[in-house]
């Protein structure tokens, strides 16, 4: 049974995988683009060390939400280009199954890397220690987040002549939330009332999406092939 | 075993068809047949549910297609028009991955045979972006000789960009399906040489 359930969702994930790693430039792009616009900043904003270690945590996590912007255009636009999804979709096995393979897939991807990244990048901040896991544990329970509730919008936009735009437009204030709660926890880490509050917080908006968004994202995957 | 009553298709805001009725029995090769633009692919995909008829049902076994997607969908085998085939994989994975999708596991052994039968045991470990479009259609079709289980075989064009010997290996292929007890509808403009002349179904004929 667990086997039966299992096997097309890791058919799925091993699939994107792959997929991700003979493309590997497409996906390097990401992670490059999110590196160098938080190096943008102490460019822009000078080096004064208290000014670089109080944006820290909003400016690692900006880049994070347009990184992911970035990339989710591409969830499912090849599959549905050439016929995949279709057959995906007339699948046996549930929707939300192979769609929770795909976005899996998708954080693996592009999301953990950034996560990897972050503590780092942080370092150039002169992030103090303590904050430094603060930021990399809000970033681990937030971009699977960003990417549950971009594929959303990703199915939503698909086919859609500048769906690009749109799915900007789209996702970027229901991210709003995420990235509040994910800056805040190194905040409030700092300001000693301890940030155990904004990452329940995150953790409790995780489960949430990863229950809710799978199921969202098929309903809109039936419409879009329609 | 499939039935449709009265179905009606809207395309944007032109109505394709209206009023059609269908039934086709186990052991039964259907061909629907018309001009382009008349509604062929667009019926196919109302009869497989990944299209929604603006009027009208499809049964399979009696019970609407929509109510009992997950026993339906173990039946049907759909080829569609697009390839299902990803230009970074190989003919192999590509099958591979179409197989394990769709919850079945044929293992890797029974895809070569597969992808051989159908003429492309030289290129299994090619990437799909170098094969010609005639290759491509049959990485698809060699779905075919993996689904004996599945009864039920819509095709779109299966034999677009084939060469003679692939047509004539094909349409073999559909009418043993069909004798041992499988159901097939079709869109073809091409003549092939079926074991049995298939029913004919003239969209024109309910076109609006």
């Amino acid at each position: 049974m667990l086997k039966g359930i299992l096997g097309p969702f890791l058919a799925v994930l091993r699939r994107d995988l792959m997929l991700a790693w003979r493309g590997r430039a497409d996906v390097l792009v990401t992670l490059a683009f999110f590196i160098i616009v938080v190096c943008l900043f102490p460019f822009g904003v000078g080096a004064e060390t208290n000014q670089l270690r109080a944006i820290a945590p909003g400016v690692l996590w900006v880049a994070a939400l347009l990184s992911t912007l970035l990339s989710l255009h591409r969830l499912f636009a090849q599959d549905h280009a050439d016929g995949t999804l279709e057959q995906l979709l007339l699948s046996p096995e549930p929707t939300v199954l192979w769609v929770t393979a795909k976005v899996s897939a998708h954080w693996i991807v592009t999301g953990l890397p950034l996560v990897l990244a972050a503590p780092g990048l942080a370092l150039l901040f002169d992030v103090e220690q303590g904050a430094l896991g603060v930021l990399t544990l809000s970033l681990a329970l937030g971009s699977p987040i960003l990417a549950l509730l971009g594929a959303v919008g990703a199915a939503l936009t698909l086919g859609l002549r500048g769906g690009g735009v749109l799915l900007a437009l789209l996702v970027l204030p229901l991210f709003v939330p995420v990235l509040i709660f994910g800056a805040g926890a190194v905040d409030a880490y700092l300001g000693g009332t301890g940030a155990t509050a904004h990452l329940l917080l995150l953790g409790g908006g995780l489960l949430g999406a990863l229950a809710l968004a799978p199921f969202a994202c098929a309903a809109a995957l039936r419409i879009a092939i329609e | 075993m499939l039935e449709a009553n009265d179905l009606a298709c809207l395309k944007g805001d032109r109505l394709l068809f209206r009023g059609l009725d269908l039934h086709v029995e186990a052991g039964e090769m259907l061909r629907v047949a018309g001009p382009n633009g008349v509604g062929k692919t667009s019926l196919l995909r109302i009869l497989c549910g990944l299209a929604m008829q603006e009027y009208g049902q499809v049964r399979w076994r009696g019970l609407d297609i929509r109510r009992e997607r997950e026993s339906f969908h173990r039946a049907l085998l759909y080829v569609g028009h697009l390839p299902a085939l990803n230009d970074l994989l190989t003919p192999l994975e590509n099958l591979r991955f179409a197989c394990a999708a769709t919850g079945d596991d044929p293992g890797k052994s029974a895809c070569l045979e597969a992808l051989a039968r159908i003429g492309l045991g030289e290129q299994v470990d090619l990437p799909a972006r170098v094969l010609s479009q005639g290759q491509r259609r049959r990485v698809g079709l060699a779905r075919l000789f993996l689904s004996a289980s599945r009864p039920f075989w819509v095709l779109d064009e299966p034999f677009t960009a084939l060469d003679v010997a692939a047509v004539a290996d094909l349409a073999t292929t559909l009418s043993g399906h069909c004798e041992a007890g499988g159901t097939v509808i079709l869109t073809t403009h091409q003549d092939a040489p079926f074991g049995k002349a298939p029913t004919v179904l003239d969209l024109a004929g309910v076109a609006c």
